[in-house]
């Protein structure tokens, strides 16, 4: 298991005059809907217990109002909490004294934001440099890294632009290298890709799987896009109504949806992109049958049963078997049936 | 002593102080207020002493550089501002002919109050309205005055100022600078409260301090509505110039008041014009210049 990063417990964020008075009324039960008719206070978070590991890719998962964009506000103090305990690196964020916050949110978080938030008035690479800047490092040097992370976003020769005259998708290639830039351990991001249109924001993610994939940064992603969640989300969490729902991997939200309102978000996606081998595989491996990784998704695994004109796949975790799944245990998995005739497929 | 005289009180008379309360009230007033100038009148004068100089020797500085040097100045102003040929012609041209019909004196008497007090009120109002930007209560404290220095008849306010300080350039300089301070100030809370919050939570995420937020991010943004209120103020500063002229600033107001007690239509119309021209000037050369502040805008998506 990676390290510890964030550790968020027993979270409330009661938006009103006097937010504090009302904790104990949601602990014992009040909902949203009563708090704000009878008490004129607004829900935002309520118990929230979440754990984010170092290295990792942490979704927060929920629609508009479910209090995602608030929770992540919390981890850098952008909003203060009603009452509860943030953790990063051990260090009590909440306790934190003013000069203290602006060390840790100059050097151990940066924050991406759906609507890009650039400076208008200067150029992009003057924004790239921002962080950097606040963080005191000289102009020359900070223009160095700025140019660099531009260049690794693919906007290397758009440095002297205008955010205006760029493209939303590549403003947020811009949003992204100025969070990089300051190289804090921890990357917010805020709906970072909502507000583009599908294939750019297809494209970004591509981006930032492949940044991480060498950079190792703990993430912390909001969204409201399943698809886009099981794509990049090492663990996924889903907020209702400003409640933690579920938390787990994209197999255990698409198998086991922990109530109607996580199956409701799982009804429209493609099981066959998100679900693994590993996920299905089962019994002894069959005699006859090709041999893949437990990591291939079932879409790619069909591909190459069909090719092969064989039945069953031989699946292997490091080099070792350990286990097979047949083409009817990928057509019941794909066609969101639970049981097949009561031999082969289990759901752990 | 009873507040309301209730003999008086009819259905066309609404209740009202006794005619000579009223007239003690009035006459204790101005009799504290006079006292009150007696005494502190002359530390008062004594300091905006430097000031006085510094208008003075501004004034004569204007009047005494070679006018070809002014319009090569004016000219040269102009194209700073606007980057355009048109303006700088027509600058040049508007003195040449002020100087032609004999205002040129008046003219720069009037330039340089009009240049001092803008420059005052730039740099009292924009921390003011830095400081309401950033305080509500502040801003509710402030916004009244604003509306009354810009309601109050101009009179109404020369007459304490003129008590205390006599007549002159200084007490001048403060009407015109009462009068025109207002937008300034406005303009400048006004543009740093309609800065995109998003904006203002990305700088506060990569931790800037309050000071670094305001010169890096707020007043940046805020420079188009703060230049707005600069152009404003001078506007407002400039049609101050016929009642500055009424306590003593010279410039082009003294003959325009000359004229309207005379019946001197040319005259009048001529130093009207002038006062236009400059306005105009002015005007076309700051609004250019507030809008190369904002090239950045340009090829804005769907703007």
């Amino acid at each position: 298991m990676p390290d510890l990063k964030i550790k968020i417990s027993d979270l409330y964020k009661i938006f009103g005059a006097n937010g504090a008075a009302h904790v104990d009324k949601v602990r014992n039960g009040v909902g949203k809907t009563e708090l704000l008719e009878k008490h004129g206070h607004v829900l935002g978070l309520q118990n929230i217990n979440i754990d984010i590991f170092a290295g990792r890719i942490q979704v927060i998962m929920g629609l508009s109002g479910s209090g995602k964009s608030t929770l992540i506000r919390h981890i850098n103090r952008l909003i203060e909490p009603t009452t509860g305990e943030i953790m990063i690196d051990g260090k009590d964020v909440l306790s934190m004294s003013d000069a203290e916050l602006l060390h840790f949110r100059r050097f151990d978080a940066s924050m991406v934001f759906q609507k890009f938030a650039l400076l208008p008035h200067r150029t992009v690479l003057a924004n790239t440099t921002y962080g950097l800047s606040m963080q005191g490092i000289e102009q020359s040097e900070a223009e160095k890294r700025a140019s660099h992370w531009l260049e690794r976003v693919g906007l290397g020769g758009f440095e002297d632009r205008f955010p205006a005259q760029l493209s939303g998708g590549m403003q947020q290639r811009v949003g992204l290298a100025r969070a990089l830039a300051t190289d804090a351990d921890i990357l917010l991001m805020d709906e970072a890709f909502s507000a583009l249109d599908p294939l750019i924001r297809a494209d970004m993610q591509g981006i930032l799987l492949d940044l991480q994939s060498e950079l190792h940064k703990t993430i912390v992603f909001i969204t409201h896009d399943l698809d886009e969640a099981l794509r990049i989300g090492d663990d996924i969490a889903i907020l209702r109504d400003g409640n933690l729902v579920q938390q787990g991997s994209s197999q255990d939200i698409v198998l086991n949806p922990a109530d109607e309102y996580v199956a409701d978000f799982t009804k429209d996606i493609n099981r066959a992109r998100v679900l693994t081998l590993g996920t299905l595989s089962h019994n002894e491996p069959s005699v006859d049958g090709i041999v893949l990784d437990s990591t291939l998704t079932l879409e790619q695994a069909m591909n190459d049963l069909a090719a092969s004109e064989k039945e069953a796949i031989n699946v292997t975790r490091d080099g070792q078997m350990i286990g097979q799944v047949t083409m009817r245990d990928m057509i019941y998995a794909a066609s969101r049936v639970k049981a097949g005739d009561g031999d082969t497929v289990t759901y752990r | 002593m009873a507040l309301i005289d209730w003999s008086k009180v009819t259905l066309t008379d609404p209740p009202q102080l006794p005619r000579e309360v009223l007239r003690e009230l009035k006459k204790g007033i101005d009799g504290t207020f006079r006292e009150f100038s007696r005494g502190y009148g002359e530390a008062i004068e004594n300091f905006f002493h430097p000031l006085l100089m510094f208008l003075k020797w501004f004034q004569d500085l204007l009047i005494e550089t070679p006018w070809p040097l002014i319009l090569v100045i004016l000219g040269a102003l102009s194209w700073w501002g606007s980057r355009s040929w048109k303006m700088v012609v027509g600058t040049v041209l508007a003195f040449l002919f002020i100087g032609w019909l004999d205002m040129w004196e008046d003219t720069m008497a009037t330039l340089a109050i009009v240049s001092v007090a803008t420059l005052l009120c730039i740099a009292i109002g924009i921390p003011i309205g830095i400081l309401m930007a950033r305080s509500d209560r502040v801003q509710a404290m402030i916004l009244p005055v604003l509306d009354i220095m810009q309601t109050i008849p101009s009179f109404v306010y020369l007459i304490p100022v003129v008590m205390l300080l006599g007549i002159g350039k200084v007490p001048g300089l403060l009407a015109v600078m009462i009068y025109a301070i207002p937008p300034i100030v406005r303009l400048t809370n006004l543009g740093i409260r309609l800065v995109d919050k998003e904006v203002l939570e990305a700088a506060d995420a990569f931790g800037s301090s309050y000071r670094q937020k305001l010169f890096q991010v707020q007043i940046p943004l805020a420079l188009p509505n703060i230049f707005a209120g600069v152009n404003q103020t001078i506007m407002m500063a400039l049609s101050m110039v016929v009642i500055a002229a009424m306590i003593g600033v010279p410039g082009l107001g003294v003959p325009v008041l000359r004229a309207v007690s005379n019946q001197y239509l040319a005259l009048g119309v001529m130093n009207g014009l002038a006062i236009v021209a400059i306005a105009i000037i002015f005007d076309r050369v700051s609004q250019a210049f507030g809008k190369r502040l904002q090239k950045h805008r340009e090829g804005e998506h769907g703007a």
